[in-house]
């Protein structure tokens, strides 16, 4: 019928074009240069601090304390690729630990059945609140930020009021154990959990159709929904596995801390933001990549325990990610701006050409 | 002959502006129409009325004769008609292959394909190959399309649209940004498209463009259809007559 379903040239593919476009699509030119501020940063902390900080077991202990934000950092990197935001994930998570502990507490058992128990309900319930979200900013239309900024208030208040703001510490052995003291290959518990969702989560962003629609959805919603990409549900997937996702971290947050820890989220949400931003993904959508977020992640982890191990105070912490952030964030868009005004000339070049004619 | 493609007294307002008023609009397979009009006369308005993006007060559209409600993109897209948006519809970050393919993209084989994997090799060697069929000077395979020309994009755009047409295709205003061998590219596959049994339907305000590809012309003015000519017994001077209203036309329809 038509030329794309029957021409068949047998051209063969050009590799290098496509190889080339693979690694590119998997990095992103922000988070390449991002790589190297990492890498700077490292060498750094290398020379000042020596073995204490240049040491497997430093950089496990890193992974492991990354752990919980990477796997809420997977899904926020979907969303701010659609360009939306979710400030919730934070106050879900708390919320997702809370009914999860709350029904782990009235089962009982120390093993890890109460513990699969306990994990299958914060991800429902997580999944529950990014269905919300994704339903009220698809159909409703109501703009991301305020949607999540509301159940941000609502997740966190309901769980403050089913608590009394009491935390829960009845965490099952098994989950305790799990985060303190397995290893799988050699990597902590929690540690292993994270590389698993972010490894699939890049392979879904970055090889499926699924997240080929994810980039379409945020680089041109209408364009996308003219050739009948299904925006509004996808937008619905998007959030709901980033709720789904925040209930995973949840289970790991209790197996890290056997406690819930109702006050102790307000943060979190700006700090994964803040990775994936750093890591390359545009806030204005239709750009970004999982490998950018684990960068964007390393960056303020090293920094922390960099400056503890060469006896600076931690809290320079803060002052040094929100300089990067904001760097980082000015070097993306001066390179976008470019790449727009280059694009600008060429087409003005081009209409002055066709009507000199 | 039944037009492929007919429509019957599309009314629509937006508002106050009656952007489309009571008009018809036929073309039939194998044929070229050009559309033309006034900036402002609804040629868009009558594109997205016939290719399911635009919901109408009133009128009637038949599809091979048989009356059609055309209620979503996908719908319209498996009838085998495709239309070239005058603002192009590409998604700026996705390269042109995967602005060809989007929506459409070629599953892998095998249980990959079930899981969401696709074929990019496969789908950016058809497109690489329906670039070249159009002559279209897409240099790159790999730069997301929003850092290309103009052209580059129109020309994207047109090859994805042809690709995938096989009853109707709409061209609303296809050269408007093309350099000068890219504009007979489009003219040549604009015929070679109509030869293979497609109905074209070519917006454009180049009238040397308009009557060299086109078997027919309609004339819109102030959300009508005003006039048909056919090509080979027209001229600029007369087509532009009726497009102001300098020349007092009537469509048929309306003197009886
Ligand atoms: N979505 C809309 N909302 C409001 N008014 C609209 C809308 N779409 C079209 N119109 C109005 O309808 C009229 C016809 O517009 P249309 O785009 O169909 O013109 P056109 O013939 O394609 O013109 P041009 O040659 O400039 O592309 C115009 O007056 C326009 O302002
Ligand atoms: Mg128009």
């Amino acid at each position: 019928m038509s030329t794309l379903e029957t021409t068949d040239t047998g051209q063969p593919v050009d590799r290098q074009e496509t190889g080339e476009s693979w690694i590119k699509k998997m990095t992103g030119a922000q988070s390449v240069w991002i790589l190297g501020v990492l890498v700077v940063i490292i060498v750094f902390f290398a020379i000042t601090g020596g073995r204490n900080f240049f040491s497997a077991s430093n950089f496990l202990q890193i992974s492991q304390n990354l752990a919980v934000l990477a796997v809420l950092g997977v899904g926020v990197t979907f969303v701010i690729i659609t360009s939306g935001i979710d400030l919730s994930i934070g106050s879900v998570l708390t919320f997702s630990s809370v009914i999860a502990a709350k029904v782990m507490e009235a089962m009982g058992g120390q093993g890890w059945g109460t513990a699969l128990v306990g994990l299958l309900v914060a991800i429902v319930s997580g999944g529950a609140w990014g269905w919300v979200n994704g339903f009220l900013v698809a159909k409703a239309k109501v703009p991301a930020l305020i949607v999540t900024l509301g159940s941000l208030s609502v997740a966190l208040g309901l769980a403050q009021v089913i608590t009394g703001g009491i935390d829960i510490r009845a965490v099952p052995t098994a989950l305790a154990d799990f985060a303190a003291y397995d290893k799988i290959l050699g990597i902590p518990g929690l540690a292993f959990v994270a590389l698993i969702v972010v490894i699939v989560g890049g392979i879904v962003l970055h090889r499926t159709r699924f997240g080929r629609y994810t980039f379409a959805v945020g680089s041109n919603e209408e364009a996308a929904r003219r050739v009948g990409v299904k925006v509004d549900r996808q937008l619905i997937y998007i959030y709901l596995m980033t709720g789904a996702l925040a209930g995973l971290g949840a289970t790991m947050y209790l197996a890290q801390f056997t406690t819930t820890t109702i006050a102790g989220n307000t943060l979190t949400n700006l700090n994964v933001i803040a990775a994936v931003v750093i890591g390359g993904t545009s806030i204005f959508g239709g750009e970004g990549s999982m490998f950018g977020t684990v960068v964007g992640l390393f960056i303020p982890a090293v920094l922390q325990t960099g400056f503890v191990i060469i006896g600076v105070e931690p809290f320079w912490q803060g002052v040094a990610v929100g300089i990067v952030l904001v760097a980082a964030v000015y070097v993306d868009q001066t390179r976008r701006a470019a790449a727009l005004r280059g694009a600008r000339k060429n087409r003005r070049a081009a209409r002055s050409a066709a009507t000199a004619k | 002959m039944t037009p492929i493609l007919e429509a019957r007294g599309l009314s629509r307002a937006f508002g106050h502006v009656q952007a489309l008023d009571n008009s018809d609009f036929d073309v039939n397979a194998g044929e070229v129409v050009a559309l033309i009009g006034d900036n402002g006369a609804g040629k868009s308005t009558m594109v997205k009325a016939l290719s399911g993006n635009l919901q109408l007060d009133s009128g009637e559209i038949l599809f091979e004769g048989k009356p059609v409600h055309m209620t979503s993109t996908q719908q319209v897209a498996a009838m085998g008609i495709e239309v070239v948006y005058q603002d192009l519809a590409l998604a700026p970050h996705l390269d042109p292959a995967e602005n060809v393919f989007l929506g459409r993209e070629i599953p892998a084989k095998g249980i990959a394909g079930w899981l969401g994997f696709m074929d990019n090799k496969q789908m950016r060697r058809k497109a690489r190959a329906s670039f070249d069929e159009l002559g279209a000077t897409v240099r790159s395979m790999t730069s997301p399309v929003g850092s290309m020309s103009g052209g580059q994009r129109q020309g994207i755009a047109i090859a994805r649209a042809i690709a995938w047409a096989s009853k109707v295709v709409f061209l609303d205003e296809p050269t408007a940004a093309l350099g000068v061998v890219q504009t007979k590219n489009v003219l040549e596959t604009i015929k070679k498209v109509r030869d293979r049994g497609v109905a074209v339907v070519l917006i454009s305000h180049s009238m040397p463009a308009v009557l060299e590809v086109a078997d027919r012309v309609q004339v819109m003015r102030l959300g009508r259809r005003i006039a048909t000519y056919t090509a080979a017994d027209t001229s600029v001077e007369q087509l532009v007559g009726a497009m102001t209203g300098a020349l007092e036309v009537s469509d048929g329809r309306d003197a009886a």
